[in-house]
């Protein structure tokens, strides 16, 4: 079956990197069985969620301060509708892990995470949040923060560039848009403990 | 190098009384922890004289691994107080009479302490514990008896009745992971408790096993507002150490660099103070001209944020062919701008109402705490390293050094809004005279340094930024530590923040303009 293709303006669907990530994602949805009449509706729920993603404010480190950039005056993550950054987890949508996870911290993540309200998105920004970049072999380091959340998007860089902060969102976009929204969207939460 | 005085751990109370008294060496600029294996631990003293610039260095040691038992100087210097938990957290040392030996970093549940050399490293050992931190009320002391034997005694940090509240670890005021536990009466602050450790990285451990090359790019990472100082100085220690002397084009790179990231440094200080206190807009001024100097940085370097430039010996590229012509523009830009500023948010009712008079940190605090940088500066102490032991080419430009005497919020927001023009004058001098020569050295493939001890410190974005380094003649260091500049302002914000008001804590925090993972490292 032809894939419903994921519109952002401006950029082509060729274009993005992981597009056979989104095909096997829409798959799965479907062998899950859609409710056909309710497509419609997905997609115009799905259009004000891709474009009304609201970040929590969480930085621990050197990323963080690229995250800041982002929303700031050149790069502007507004255009995309990121611009509501949450200090509160009840009213954010999506986790930006943008540094180090330390031990310590690790824990504080989590609950921040299931503070959250469904449907909620990680995106792992950096080397550090994908798998402990330079600081691997640390004793205090997690090794990634998919050992804790489980990951929507992961934007390598030590840090990422603004850009590729930028495009990483707008794929999370993507993907948000794809989901069905009755379908297992706002039950994720089983997912953390599926995913160990 | 400078002497080093070893003090048997008995007489070391009385004798760095007699130093801090006698000599006047009141300003602590480093402890460091040891681990000497056979010998035992230590802790590494530096000393400096405030009023002639001496200095000095100082080495105790316990050889009883299993407790070793140091007394705390921390009704000496004030600074000594989160060092010494440091130390304690690191390697075990307990710090007699010390009035809270609590861990600084790790989590209380933490198995054996990191630095020691024989730190079982494996998983096994601390496993990833996702459990939540009970906050516990008390703290520890030791006590030495008459006979000189050493008791535990509980102490109380904060009464069962009182009012406290938690801020952090991820509250966006803190700037970044640091936690802050109030005690409140009404509105107004009466005890605080800092939490550091939400960001510790191990770098000092990681950079023992790592080559002198490897090291530099954590340096990069901790100040990450200072990476290029920060690399600076951790060069400056090896080249020191191995006897390089870098080319003059060299040192006129480096410090235009420097001045560059304080630049950068500041204007982040602009916007995020001024997002604080409610200004947005004043925090998307700052970030637009702090674009232009990340694309100086990005033409020249290839990084915006970490640009891994300074190399031992050298630097990684020469300059970019229009730096010369891009700086000055950028200068040529920024000097309305900061006018603009002014206008803007510093003649502001508000603003001066949230900062004048508020967090006063007096002068000798500032020197007892080891508060370096805008803080200290503002507080009337004459601190930076750019003047106390000049590098780079800081003794050939002509630059004054920004002083206030008030100590408060806003002297602390002068300091540094006054500091980007000096940086621009600086700057001014050195770009059209860059002399033609090498920009990197030919350096041996293995770079080893001498057995020893080397200490080398740059005037970083917000204080004093040192490298100390041990060697034992091996390509690893044996011990490397960095002095943090921002360990010692956060020691103080218990002092600044006392019988002010709870809102005001979020000034302070802003204006003391402290990056947490330097804290923590
Ligand atoms: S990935 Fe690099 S830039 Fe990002 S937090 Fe880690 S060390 Fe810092």
């Amino acid at each position: 079956m032809e894939i419903k293709k994921p519109h952002i303006k401006s950029i082509p669907y060729e274009d993005f990197k992981n597009n056979e990530y989104l095909e096997q994602m829409v798959q799965e949805l479907n062998a899950n069985g859609g409710k056909v009449w309710l497509g419609c509706l997905d997609d115009l729920i799905n259009w004000g969620r891709s474009n009304s993603l609201w970040p929590l404010t969480f930085a621990t480190s050197c990323c963080g301060i690229e995250f800041m950039a982002v929303g700031a005056a050149r790069y502007d993550f507004a255009r995309f509708g990121f611009e509501v950054a949450r200090a509160s987890p009840r009213q954010a949508d999506l986790i930006m892990v943008a540094g180090t996870i330390t031990h310590k911290m690790a824990p504080v993540l989590k609950r921040l995470y299931d503070q959250m309200a469904d449907p909620k998105y990680v995106i792992a920004v950096g080397g550090c949040a994908i798998s402990g970049g330079p600081f691997k072999k640390s004793y205090h380091v997690v090794n990634g923060v998919d050992r804790i959340l489980p990951v929507d998007v992961y934007i390598p860089g030590c840090p990422p560039r603004p850009e590729a902060l930028l495009y990483g969102m707008i794929q999370l976009q993507r993907k948000v848009k794809l989901e069905k929204f009755f379908g297992g969207v706002n039950r994720k939460e089983e997912e953390p403990q599926k995913a160990k | 190098m400078n002497e080093i005085i070893d003090i048997p751990v008995e007489q070391l109370h009385a004798e760095m009384k007699k130093l801090h008294d006698e000599r006047h060496f009141d300003f602590l600029r480093s402890l460091t922890g040891m681990d000497w294996q056979e010998e035992g631990l230590g802790v590494v003293y530096h000393l400096e004289n405030t009023l002639t610039g001496e200095n000095t260095v100082v080495r105790t040691h316990s050889a009883n691994r299993e407790n070793p038992e140091i007394p705390t100087v921390c009704d000496i210097w004030k600074a000594a107080e989160f060092n010494e938990r440091e130390a304690f957290d690191f390697y075990g040392i307990r710090f007699t009479n010390h009035p809270d030996l609590r861990r600084l970093y790790l989590r209380d549940d933490w198995v054996g302490h990191p630095l020691r050399k024989d730190y079982d490293m494996s998983e096994e050992t601390n496993p990833l514990r996702m459990t939540n931190e009970e906050p516990v009320d008390t703290t520890a002391r030791l006590e030495v008896l008459r006979d000189g034997s050493v008791i535990e005694k509980r102490e109380v940090i904060f009464e069962d009745n009182e009012y406290i509240i938690n801020i952090g670890p991820q509250h966006p005021a803190t700037h970044g992971v640091l936690r802050f536990r109030v005690s409140l009466e009404g509105e107004i602050i009466q005890k605080l408790d800092v939490h550091c450790g939400y960001i510790h990285r191990g770098i000092e451990k990681m950079c023992e096993s790592l080559t002198y090359p490897q090291t530099l790019a954590l340096t990069d990472r901790l100040d990450y507002l200072g990476a290029h100082q920060n690399r600076h100085a951790l060069c400056m220690c090896i080249e020191k150490a191995m006897g390089v002397e870098v080319s003059e084009r060299v040192q006129y790179i480096r410090t235009i660099m420097d001045e560059l990231q304080r630049i950068d440094s500041h204007l982040l200080f602009f916007s995020c103070l001024c997002m604080d206190l409610g200004a947005l807009t004043a925090f998307f001024y700052g970030f637009r001209d702090r674009e232009k100097i990340l694309d100086i940085f990005e033409e020249t370097t290839g990084g915006r944020l970490i640009q891994n430039y300074n190399t031992i010996g050298g630097v990684q590229t020469d300059i970019a062919p229009s730096f010369v012509q891009k700086v000055k523009e950028f200068i040529a830009y920024l000097r309305p701008t900061l006018r603009e500023y002014h206008e803007v948010f510093t003649g502001n009712i508000i603003a001066e109402q949230r900062l004048k008079g508020v967090g006063v940190l007096s002068r000798e605090d500032a020197i007892s705490f080891g508060a370096t940088g805008g803080t200290g500066r503002a507080a009337g102490w004459a601190c930076d390293v750019r003047k106390r032991h000049p590098y780079g080419v800081y003794d050939k430009v002509e630059f004054n050094e920004v002083l206030f005497t008030e100590g408060d919020s806003y002297a602390r927001y002068m300091v540094r809004m006054k500091e980007i023009e000096e940086s621009l004058r600086i700057i001014e001098q050195l770009i059209d005279n860059i002399p033609e020569g090498e920009y990197q050295q030919k350096m041996k493939p293995i770079i080893r340094i001498p057995e020893g001890s080397y200490y080398s410190a740059v005037e970083g974005s917000r204080g004093e930024f040192g490298v100390f380094i041990e060697s034992k003649g091996d390509k690893y260091p044996y011990r490397m530590k960095f002095r943090s500049t921002g360990l010692p302002l956060v020691s103080c914000m218990e002092t600044l923040t006392r019988g002010a008001k709870i809102a005001d804590l979020i000034a302070i925090g802003g204006t003391v303009d402290y990056v947490v993972p330097d804290i923590d490292r």
